[in-house]
């Protein structure tokens, strides 16, 4: 692994969020400057900031893309209550020129009563839905039913969790044997309270969500989760970011087809790993799923991989360091030896003018 | 082992033997407070710093996003060739199992072996030279890196054909060694050049070392060859170099495509071996110490051996040369013995063996599964790993090692190496092939990568969307056209929006466009991209918009074609069979007054009651109250002069029906 580039973001605060869209072409920043950056990538892999504009009155906690099939919308959230939905619009033309690209709000979704802690768009399978979460712990589910007019949303369900919510990831699987289903995380920190991560599944006779289960042994905060990309199984893999992080393994039981009950999941922990020390803050998952990412109290973006046994190991570890450091790029070394090894370790390419340097180890297997 | 929970502190164990490599890295880091954010793309991850505490003192420097990526041999693009190449051999050999008996098979795998090797030594000599033509030293140093790691690779690949794939008994066994030996120890040949291309070559400081270097390959006639030089320059020790001259010449190598068993081989190399041993015995060379020496190694004398450690170079030159001076009919299942006692030897009780000395130990103990994790583990590369291990698999020499769903190691290595191709922009191409051949998951991992290759222009998702295609993923199909009909409405592109929704067969999507393009011709008075709504076809019958503009456009055709009363004919049966939408009605009898004006009757009798039946009912129907009155005006003045025109054209026809009747 190396730094291929560094881009200066420009915000002035922190940033909150970056988001690749579908493609990986486009990126968006969001910062507690309260505003929102679209950069776009040249042929030539150089980024270009094309957007940037003021989106909310707080704030900026996440941002995310829709998916390209409903044109090119953002929807962001805030700590000023509301999420927003923004289509990009195709510019005048001296707009062109400028290579700059003009976004307009189509909604603002004003129903939470506090922070929006996290805004996702629900797998395209289901039409262009957006779901937010927020911290009085109330999950919401909008669906823009004429998607050539993003100006409606109209609120489809609510889902009120009873605890502070952090984070919300939707069951990628478009299968018809999986209804729609979400995993809601809090960060209540009170560990009383019981499992911090309920799993709600949509039931096609009552029309409503209901929860489906709660993992009762994840009881401290929880920061983020993300659904595994589904690869076509039977069951589902759930990774959480708490004070450590936990891959799940959710098998879903046997039901008979007359009941109308949720489905009931065998769950098992899959890997857990406390190597970040102590909180860790995201965790994600690569386009396949065979790689996990999470980011940590100790500074580090760890990598984590199954081998072909099923064992989970770590790959890779991204950290920053005050200085900056030059040193060679080295994949393919660390084969001869272990003075070739460490030298590779040290796999940095380029000289980044900005504080943060990353040097990582990195192992394949 | 699957069901259950990895022991949390095995793992930590386990998973960091990074943890001191990176303290010793990153000299007081010191950014405790500070968090990394991340977010993955498609071939790389980005990172930043953030703070997720939102505690304490906000930096006041502007942040930067840092794009990291993991494979960086995928962009290099001397190794491009190499998957490219080598692509076609994977290609080639997943053809094999079915239209080949399988007793011709081997030579088959030893062939794809030799051919995958040939293309890691072009691969390599092209490192090569860039490294010495480059004029930027860390360039030089990239590339002398590759190429050292190639060597390694080839190194590994051709032990494992020798013991794995060609799987020489005994007898050959040693004979594929030594050329295995030469082949990654060439240079002695340039040395032997060297010496033997000087003025004297029996004086040239290296000529001993050439003519030991030979015998302990195995090269003596080559040997004998070199000995001559110094053999005519001491008269008065030749008979002592006829010695050597004829030990040499008399060795015995097994000839595998000859009669002789290798018990007949056996007795007389014992039978040389002895003479040999009788030379040294009587001190024959006692007044040469190098051809003293030579005679010691043709005996196989271990400390003599060791003393050449310099011209060896490696433990497994060692070995080679120790078996075919001691045991010429070593037997496979024997090797292991000889190959750790020889790297213990060689490389003395201190030092410890690197990872390429692990491998080629794994290796000549037959234990596959290990040889492949460790490369796995010592190279950042899936390439290797996924290749020869698909060969191996191939040659039915794995037993399946079966990952929890139900996928073999061969998969898992191949589906890894296809993905990291997929993050590069031309080359995820081959990656579909790859993929095509793992049938656990290639389907499912093309699917998701597929669908994220950036549709840049209409050729490359053409060319993404045949490949969807050919494999029947209906959903990509759909979502390729969903997303390039979206993008060539933004860009108000109607023609391209409009076929790539019907390839979509997205009927609403169809339908918008279809309004999008009346609403157009309503503006400009004229059809754009008139091509595509020409030759529907079938595809008009999507939607009923569709079929409407499709069957209109071909209503001004005709009238262009001067086809007036077919014209007529169309025109009216899109308004009595309800195919044209109300909202046009009014356009269309509009479009209906020059046919009424024409000179000779189009509209018959019948036609034209039916038009003002049309127009009635379009008036009762449309009382619209947002109108402005200046609209209102606008369409009582069409309707007076379409029933005027109607009128007229009533009278015409039936005075002209009437003639005719008559």
């Amino acid at each position: 692994m190396f730094v291929a580039r560094s881009i200066a973001a420009d915000h002035k605060d922190l940033i909150h969020d970056v988001s690749y869209d579908f493609h990986g072409r486009r990126m968006a920043t969001c910062s507690s400057d309260q505003s929102i950056k679209v950069w776009d990538r040249g042929d030539n892999g150089e980024w270009t900031c094309t957007a940037s504009w003021k989106t909310h009155s707080g704030s900026v906690w996440r941002v995310t893309w829709a998916h390209p099939e409903f044109g090119q919308v953002l929807a962001s959230c805030s700590f000023d209550r509301t999420a927003i939905v923004w289509e990009e619009i195709v510019g005048e033309s001296n707009d062109k020129q400028r290579g700059q690209s003009h976004w307009i709000k189509r909604t603002t979704l004003v129903d939470s009563r506090t922070s929006v802690t996290d805004v996702k768009f629900a797998p395209k399978h289901m039409g262009l839905m957006l779901t937010t979460c927020s911290a009085d712990g109330v999950v919401r589910i909008y669906e823009a039913p004429d998607v050539m007019n993003l100006s409606q949303w109209s609120l489809q369900h609510e889902i009120s969790s009873k605890l502070s919510c952090s984070c919300i990831s939707w069951n990628p699987s478009s299968s018809r044997a999986h209804a729609p289903m979400i995993a809601v995380g809090s960060d209540d920190s009170n560990v009383t309270y019981g499992g911090k991560v309920q799993i709600y599944e949509y039931n096609e006779v009552t029309r409503k969500y209901a929860k489906a289960e709660t993992l009762m042994t994840v009881t401290d905060a929880v920061h983020d989760i993300a659904f595994a990309p589904n690869l076509g199984r039977s069951f589902h893999v759930l990774a959480i970011a708490t004070k450590d992080v936990r891959i799940f393994k959710l098998v879903p039981l046997r039901k008979d087809n007359s009941s109308s009950a949720p489905t009931k999941f065998e769950v098992q922990v899959l890997a857990q790993f406390d190597s970040h020390n102590s909180q860790v803050w995201r965790v994600s998952w690569n386009i396949t799923s065979t790689l996990l990412a999470s980011s940590g109290d100790d500074g580090c973006v760890r990598l984590w991989k199954a081998n072909y046994m099923d064992n989970w190991k770590c790959t890779g570890v991204l950290k920053g360091n005050g200085s900056p450091v030059s040193g060679q790029p080295g994949a393919l070394s660390g084969f001869l030896g272990s003075a070739t090894a460490h030298s590779a370790l040290n796999g940095c390419t380029h000289l980044v003018p900005h504080s943060v340097f990353l040097c990582m180890v990195f192992k394949s297997e | 082992m699957k069901n259950e929970p990895l022991p949390e502190s095995l793992d930590c164990q386990d998973i960091c033997p990074g943890n001191d490599i990176m303290s010793k890295l990153i000299p007081g880091a010191g950014f405790h407070q500070k968090h990394l954010g991340f977010e993955w793309g498609p071939g790389d991850l980005l990172v930043y710093e953030t703070n997720y505490k939102l505690q304490g003192p906000r930096s006041a420097s502007s942040p930067s996003v840092h794009v990291v990526r993991r494979d960086e041999d995928i962009c290099s693009p001397i190794l491009r060739k190499l998957f490219n190449e080598s692509h076609l051999i994977f290609v080639g050999l997943q053809k094999i199992k079915e239209d080949v008996p399988s007793k011709n098979k081997k030579s088959q795998f030893v062939s794809i072996s030799k051919n995958y090797r040939s293309v890691i030594r072009a691969c390599m000599e092209e490192l090569q030279q860039n490294a010495v033509s480059t004029q930027e030293g860390s360039l030089a140093s990239q590339y002398g890196d590759q190429v050292s790691i190639l060597l390694a690779i080839e190194l590994i690949w051709n032990l494992c054909e020798v013991l794995f794939i060609d799987a020489a008994p005994a007898g050959s066994l040693l004979l594929h060694l030594l050329d295995w030996v030469r082949l990654h120890k060439s240079d002695v040949d340039t040395r032997a050049r060297e010496v033997l291309q000087s003025d004297s070559p029996a004086q040239h400081q290296s000529y001993w070392d050439v003519v030991i270097s030979l015998v302990l390959q195995g090269r003596t006639d080559e040997a004998r060859q070199v000995l001559s030089k110094q053999a005519s320059l001491r008269a008065e020790s030749s008979s002592v170099f006829k010695r050597m001259d004829v030990l040499l010449q008399n060795m015995p190598i097994f000839n595998p495509a000859g009669t002789q068993t290798l018990t007949e081989f056996d007795v007389k190399w014992r039978h040389w071996h002895e003479e040999c041993d009788r030379c040294l015995q009587d001190n024959t060379f006692a007044s040469n110490r190098h051809l003293e020496t030579i005679c010691k190694i043709l005996v196989g004398d271990e400390d003599t051996l060791l003393e050449q450690r310099e011209l060896l170079s490696t433990w497994y030159h060692f070995l080679v040369t120790r078996l075919l001076f001691t045991h010429p009919t070593i037997k496979p299942p024997d090797l292991h013995y000889y190959a750790q006692s020889s790297m213990n030897m060689f490389l003395g009780p201190r030092a410890s063996p690197e990872p390429l000395d692990i491998i080629l130990l794994s290796a000549f103990e037959f234990d596959l599964h290990q040889v492949i994790k460790d490369c796995s583990i010592a190279l950042n590369n899936w390439w290797f790993v996924a290749h020869l291990t698909d060969l191996l698999d191939h040659c039915k020499l794995l037993q399946s090692h079966n990952l929890h769903f139900g996928s073999n190691l061969r998969e898992f290595l191949v589906l890894e190496y296809a993905s990291g191709l997929f993050t590069h922009h031309s080359l995820w191409q081959l990656a579909v092939d790859y993929f095509d051949h793992c049938p656990e998951f290639g389907r499912v991992y093309l699917e998701l990568q597929i669908e994220r290759v950036p549709l840049d222009t209409e050729r490359k998702a053409i060319k993404v969307l045949r490949i969807c295609e050919d494999r029947q993923m209906s959903e990509q199909v759909r979502s390729i056209c969903k997303i390039m009909a979206k993008r060539a409405l933004r860009n108000n592109r109607l023609g391209s929006a409009l076929s790539w929704s019907i390839r979509a067969k997205d009927a609403a999507f169809a339908t918008l466009i279809s309004e999008r393009f009346l609403q157009d011709y309503s503006n400009k008075g004229f059809f754009t991209d008139l091509d595509l709504l020409d030759n529907l076809g079938p595809a008009m019958l999507l939607s009923d918009r569709l079929t409407f503009l499709g069957k209109y456009r071909e209503f001004h055709r005709l009238y262009g074609e001067k086809r007036f009363s077919e014209a007529a004919r169309l025109l009216l049966s899109l308004m009595t069979a309800k195919i044209a939408p109300r909202s046009l009605w009014m356009t269309l009898l509009t479009d209906a007054l020059p046919l009424l004006e024409q000179k000779e009757v189009i509209f018959s009798v019948d036609q034209t009651y039916e038009l003002m039946s049309c127009l009635e009912e379009l008036n009762l129907g449309t009382k619209d109250s947002n109108q402005t009155d200046q609209d209102e005006d606008i369409e009582s003045t069409k309707t007076e002069l379409l029933r005027l025109a109607l009128a007229r054209n009533l009278a015409m026809a039936i005075v002209k029906e009437g003639t005719i009747e008559t």
